[in-house]
């Protein structure tokens, strides 16, 4: 578990994109729900290259900016092609205004062309 | 309509056919589904033909536009084309098939998209290629990969994307490669000013541009193809590809009673894809709904507008409460691993002296950019090169439909 930004920096409806050492190469994206929950998956698309948390937020789903597949960013399913692999999900735990991130251990579903520490 | 839809047939197994049956389901139609598609493959994607499947990074099934074990309860009638479409009394109709077969839809859907123009002579040549569907992607490929290898020139004919994407891919596989457009430089008529930019990276990948070109035909010469441009230019070539537009599949429908407008002939809707004829939709490349923002029939040939309408018909068809809204129109390409993107209504932008637009971040000069056009102050589209999250910030911004009326000096 790492910490990964305060609460406040990012508004609900919101994401942040985070990318460090912790995450191995492959950056997350940390989304605030209009709900106020807080919820992690990786940042890289499944189908391309596009980043996740420039995507369009609705309720607990995200849409990827690219080409309009969505993402359930509690289960990290995904609704329909053309992304056709599940998005890791990421552990967040929220505590004294600091947001906390457990990595998934499974393997990232990255597109192809794109591995770890080669996310555009 | 009065009747429950019983049987709905969509006409084309393409994105814009695959999402409208999508939609029906999610939103609860419980009847029979028939999809009728030309081609023999199930639905696929198309963008990556130009692109990543051409370069052998992306492989067919990769391509299916259906998820694993997704079951839609469809009657598929794939490889049959259809001739003609004929109203049914009390809505829908009969789509007589090329062998004489003939299916009947209380509700129908069109969605046959457009076919690639082929109005240049000597299409049937060995080693000349259109480029839209998956068979042809497939012997383009072949062709490419092969000129790779001899070193044979391959010419590209185009000033769209498609013409600047198979020029792209075709260098990254290592062919030599001449793009013939008709403007000074690929892309003018997309981009305007900004086609600049592309211009920069076909010149910096060593793709040779023929401007000012028109294509009168292809010749087999003593020595392979030959290109005559309408100066009498020859430009030899192992293989050519053709990619000077699309052009909407509805000469089927010649005497279907179907408005089909003027000109570009696409099918003409109200603004949720409902044609003149009761109980028969159209969405996609061959159809142009009518905008009651721009106040015109607007034809979008785009992958995201095909995806959405799926459900804005759908919706319709069921005479359901409430309608989906679409967002402004989005359309990408991928050239020489950057992305080039455009969303919004350009036509709304303030016209004279010319479209207010202005650089929000990077230059032209350095291949990343993100422009912004304006009405009044207010962001109607956005254009970026290699800035993604710059264009996704402000096209979340744009107006999600337009209220306002064409701008002074924007098309009718």
């Amino acid at each position: 578990m790492f910490a990964a930004c305060p609460r406040s920096a990012i508004e609900p409806g919101e994401a942040l994109r985070f990318d460090g050492p912790e995450t191995a190469g492959v950056p997350i994206a940390i989304f605030h729900t209009e709900d106020g929950e807080f919820l992690a998956v990786d940042d890289t698309c499944t189908h391309q290259d596009a980043s996740l948390a420039d995507g369009w937020l609705e309720g607990c789903e995200v849409e990827c900016p690219l080409h309009a597949s969505r993402f359930d960013l509690r289960t990290g399913a995904v609704d329909a092609p053309p992304a056709k692999r599940p998005i890791r999900t990421h552990e967040v735990t929220v505590s004294d205004d600091t947001v906390f991130i457990t990595m998934s251990d499974e393997v990232p579903n990255l597109p192809p062309g794109v591995t770890p520490g080669t996310v555009g | 309509m009065s009747t429950t839809p019983q049987h709905v047939v969509v006409v084309g197994a393409s994105l814009a056919g695959l999402s409208t049956v999508r939609a029906l389901r999610s939103q609860g139609f419980a009847g029979q589904v028939t999809v009728i598609g030309d081609e023999l493959h199930r639905p696929y994607d198309r963008p990556p033909l130009s692109k990543e499947f051409l370069a052998s990074i992306t492989d067919q099934l990769e391509l299916s536009l259906e998820a694993d074990g997704e079951d839609l309860d469809v009657t598929w009638r794939l490889g049959e084309r259809a001739r003609n479409l004929r109203q049914r009394p009390g809505g829908g109709a009969s789509i007589q098939l090329r062998d004489g077969q003939s299916v009947v839809g209380d509700r129908v859907v069109i969605a046959t998209g457009a076919a690639a123009r082929c109005g240049i002579a000597g299409l049937g040549l060995p080693g000349v290629h259109l480029l839209r569907t998956l068979d042809d992607a497939v012997s383009l490929r072949r062709d490419l990969h092969d000129a790779a290898v001899s070193g044979r020139p391959v010419v590209v004919v185009g000033g769209g994307f498609i013409g600047s994407e198979v020029a792209a891919t075709a260098r990254q596989l290592g062919c030599r490669v001449t793009l013939v457009v008709p403007d000074d430089v690929a892309l003018r008529s997309a981009l305007g000013h900004y086609a600049d930019a592309v211009a920069d990276l076909h010149a910096s990948h060593d793709v040779t541009v023929r401007p000012h070109a028109r294509v009168r035909e292809v010749r087999a010469g003593a020595a392979g193809l030959e290109v005559i441009i309408q100066n009498g230019h020859r430009i030899p070539a192992a293989t050519v590809v053709l990619g000077i537009g699309a052009v909407p599949a509805v000469g089927w429908l010649a005497d279907s009673g179907l408005d089909l407008g003027d000109g570009a002939g696409a099918i003409r809707c109200d603004e949720h894809g409902a044609t003149g004829l009761e109980g028969v939709y159209a969405v996609g490349d061959c159809a142009a709904w009518h905008s009651p923002g721009l106040g015109y029939h607007h034809q979008i040939e785009h992958w995201t507008s095909a995806k959405e309408r799926g459900a804005v018909v759908a919706a319709r068809l069921l005479e359901a409460e409430r309608v989906p809204t679409c967002r402004p129109p989005y359309v990408w390409s991928d050239l020489y691993g950057k992305k080039l993107q455009l969303a919004g209504y350009r036509d709304l932008a303030d016209h004279p002296p010319g479209p207010e637009h202005t650089l929000e971040a990077g230059s032209i000069g350095t291949g990343s950019f993100t422009a912004v056009f304006r009405r009044a102050g207010e962001p109607v589209a956005v254009l970026s090169l290699d800035q993604p999250r710059q264009f996704a910030a402000i096209r979340r911004r744009l107006v999600s439909a337009p209220v306002t009326t064409p701008a002074e000096g924007a098309p009718a």
